[in-house]
């Protein structure tokens, strides 16, 4: 099992992930971290919840591509990638990238990469329950010209 | 017998989760589109969606990728994750 990725419904700990980037890892200053949270409104519509849905098998291949072209790109150290599926509510944490290297710049590229091209290529989708209804979420054009501008 | 799964909003439209095909004179994904557009109306209309997705064994792949018996193929609209 690659333990850079993790598929999970459970929350994680923004302060246990940091600790395991840096845990015995003297060579690396720099650690990059992103959280994605639900928001309370998209496109004008009242949120309540988010369902999560992936594809089991597919997921974890294409985060670990998406990880091993991060690595040909930037010199980085540590990466760690948490994506929850299930039903989540307004505030609630979706998504961790962490990533590690000895400066700022290639840790800074790499965390922003890996999360443009997770957004594009990670079969995931997003059903949005609002007072109205339930539907699911249209793929944004503005996140295919953001991946293909790496 | 080839594999097929469907997800998100695709799997609701067809109601369906996946299924099990012999595969025989089926070689290509596109060929394997057509012979589900077939099955009938809704079907059909989904498969028209040009912005369908595919995916052979976990890779994404166009319709003009082959196919085998043992093959998992997946249909699913563009993802939203993140």
């Amino acid at each position: 099992m690659n333990q850079e990725i993790s598929i999970q419904s459970a929350d994680f700990s923004l302060a246990d992930e940091v600790a395991l980037l840096e845990h015995d890892n003297a060579v690396d200053g720099a650690v990059v971290t992103f959280t994605g949270r639900v928001r309370n409104q998209n496109e004008g519509r009242d949120v309540t919840s988010l369902t999560l849905e992936h594809y089991p098998g597919m997921t974890e291949k294409s985060l670990e591509t998406i990880i091993c072209t991060a690595r040909k790109r930037w010199r980085i150290g540590r990466v760690k990638v948490i994506h929850r599926v299930g039903e989540l509510f307004i505030g609630d944490q979706i998504v961790f990238v962490g990533v590690t290297s000895k400066h700022r710049q290639d840790a800074f590229a790499a965390n922003e990469f890996i999360m443009d091209y997770l957004k594009v290529q990670a079969p995931f989708w997003k059903k949005e329950s609002t007072e109205q209804g339930n539907n699911w979420l249209d793929a944004k054009t503005s996140d295919e010209n953001k991946a293909a501008k790496w | 017998m080839i594999k097929v799964v469907f997800f998100a909003a695709l799997r609701e439209q067809l109601n369906c989760n996946e299924l099990s095909l012999s595969g025989e004179n089926l070689t290509t994904v596109a060929d394997l589109k057509n012979h589900l557009a077939s099955k009938d109306e809704t079907w059909q209309q989904v498969f028209a969606n040009n912005t369908l997705l595919s995916a052979v064994n976990h890779d994404m792949v166009n319709s003009e990728q082959t196919i085998k018996s043992g093959d998992e193929v997946a249909f699913f609209p563009p993802v939203t994750g993140g």
